[in-house]
């Protein structure tokens, strides 16, 4: 139950100069820009547009800048940005074969058409603290290699499913809309366009749970990175004042196409299956783990029985989100008085019922109660 | 939203500039746009907006479509005192970007006015943009692995 409660704005106004003033630290240091934080605290700017699921740069530095570098809260700020906005409609699919990539990578096959670009990643860092960032020293420039940009990155998923060894994707619905979480309520059993939408903007931690406990034998789905590609990609959009499709923008995404060991069903003979990830920016980790946990959900449809909790969807989608959860837990901390009155209420009660039953049952002498 | 009024002008080319410009950096688009030094008076039939476009990703990249995340758009249109309607669409969140692509793509349904434009706004923002992805992809391409074979003994 919520009673209102009054009092405490004095306290509150300045709880919140206080939190300004906590957030600014000390004043001989320079001040933030939101420039800094987009270029140098960029995968923090990724994964709160991944997980704010809107692709705005600034506005995450921002809503970084704001929340003291607390990601989730961050999230939560663009999220509540979004909602003040109109909406102008849908892209067109974004095709990731024409990506410009910094980084693709398989873990299938090792001649890929392509090649195997490492890209920027902590991969081959041995994970020591680097003393040298603690000086403001010039840092060189990455080298660079001959490169045709007009060739296109053919998929590793694409290679095998011309073998018929990997099953292919299910196709578009023509005439369908997509579905839209942010439009109409989840409900369940959810179509995999719906779940895939749900763990886009999932909790990158709690999809990383749960694709770790696929791996430790909870709903083990046998996976290998088909492919990891992150770089940029257009954006196609169709204005209603036009009718044909222009580019408005070029965005950077993460893709994992995850490949499945699968025995094989009564319908299906033996093959691979997938699990497939997307995030903004260069979220791997997030991609990844939303390939597993996407593959894991598959369950009932590839008949394998729900066991597992990364299995089971209402479980999976509706613990997800990460401004619902931290939402939740955290409105404990607001008044709860009344609530707490009544328990304590009921509390007394009972213990005074019991009580009173133990006495009418247990004659009472010295030693008894000297014994309790 | 009335239609654009002029049909001088084949859509695969207002799809190209309309393309180029969303995508070019605000303060180079400003600058060229100084350069050319034109400035033609126009109403605003649409101000400015600031909203939301849904982005589509496909399952395993190839397959049916599903609601990846929202970006930021700013639109605008506007019509030259001529009667040449022009929109303006870019990622994020650019007021003045949009109205500028609007005035141009107006301005690029005037005859007398596609080949200055082209020239001196769509062409070096479409090398500019090259060249950046050019880099890019060069850097990554430094990254790429050479696999080598140690030859075995006996060269089996």
């Amino acid at each position: 139950m919520y009673v209102a409660v009054k009092g405490g704005e004095t306290a509150i106004a300045h709880s919140l100069d206080l939190l300004a003033d906590r957030r600014r630290g000390a004043r001989d240091l320079p001040e933030l820009t939101l420039d800094q934080i987009d270029q140098q605290l960029s995968l923090a700017v990724d994964r709160v547009m991944t997980e704010g699921s809107c692709y705005d740069r600034t506005l995450a530095a921002l809503a970084i800048k704001q929340a003291r570098g607390d990601l989730f809260e961050a999230v939560f700020l663009l999220r509540a940005y979004r909602t003040t906005l109109p909406r102008f409609g849908h892209s067109l699919p974004i095709d990731t074969s024409r990506m410009v990539a910094d980084r693709r990578i398989s873990s299938t096959f090792k001649d890929v058409p392509g090649g195997q670009v490492l890209g920027p990643t902590f991969d081959y860092t041995h994970r020591l603290l680097d003393f040298s960032l603690m000086t403001g020293d010039e840092r060189p420039t990455a080298p660079t290699a001959p490169v045709d940009t007009a060739q296109e990155l053919p998929r590793v998923g694409d290679i095998l499913e011309r073998e018929g060894m990997l099953e292919p994707p299910p196709p578009a619905d023509a005439g369908a809309p997509t579905q839209d979480i942010t439009r109409d309520p989840l409900t369940f059993p959810a179509a995999r366009a719906v779940r895939l939408q749900n763990l886009a903007r999932g909790d990158e931690g709690f999809l990383l749970a749960l694709g770790y406990s696929t791996q430790r034998g909870y709903g083990n789905n046998h996976p290998f990175v088909g492919e990891v590609r992150y770089g940029s990609v257009p954006v196609g959009f169709v204005p209603e004042e036009l009718g044909f499709a222009i580019e408005i923008a070029e965005i950077d995404v993460t893709e994992c196409d995850m490949v499945n060991q699968f025995a094989g069903s009564h319908d299906v003979p033996p093959q691979f299956t997938r699990g497939y990830g997307l995030a903004f920016g260069h979220s791997e980790r997030k991609a990844m783990s939303m390939a597993l946990v996407d593959r894991a959900l598959r369950a009932d449809e590839l008949s394998e029985g729900v066991t597992s909790p990364a299995q089971d969807e209402e479980f999976v989608l509706a613990h997800s989100d990460s401004v619902e959860a931290s939402g939740f837990v955290q409105h404990l901390k607001l008044p709860h008085y009344v609530d707490f009155q009544s328990e304590l209420v009921v509390v007394r009660t009972l213990r005074e019922e019991v009580e009173a039953r133990r006495r009418r049952s247990t004659p009472v002498s010295a030693f008894g109660q000297a014994a309790e | 939203m009335p239609p654009s009024s002029s049909h001088s002008v084949a859509p695969p080319q207002r799809q190209r500039w309309l393309s180029v410009l969303a995508k070019a950096p605000s303060e180079r688009l400003e600058t060229l746009w100084q350069t050319l030094g034109v400035a033609p008076s126009y109403t605003l039939l649409r101000r400015p907006e600031i909203g939301l476009v849904m982005v589509q990703g496909r399952i395993s990249g190839s397959g049916a479509p599903f609601a990846a995340g929202e970006m930021t758009v700013t639109r605008a249109a506007i019509r030259l005192d001529s009667g040449e309607v022009g929109i303006g669409y870019v990622g994020g969140r650019h007021p003045r970007q949009a109205e500028l692509i609007a005035t141009i793509d107006a301005l690029g349904q005037r005859p007398e006015w596609q080949d200055a434009i082209e020239q001196q706004i769509v062409t070096p923002l479409e090398q500019e943009a090259d060249a950046r992805r050019t880099m890019r992809a060069a850097k990554a391409a430094a990254t790429k692995v050479d696999f080598f074979t140690v030859a075995r003994e006996g060269g089996a």
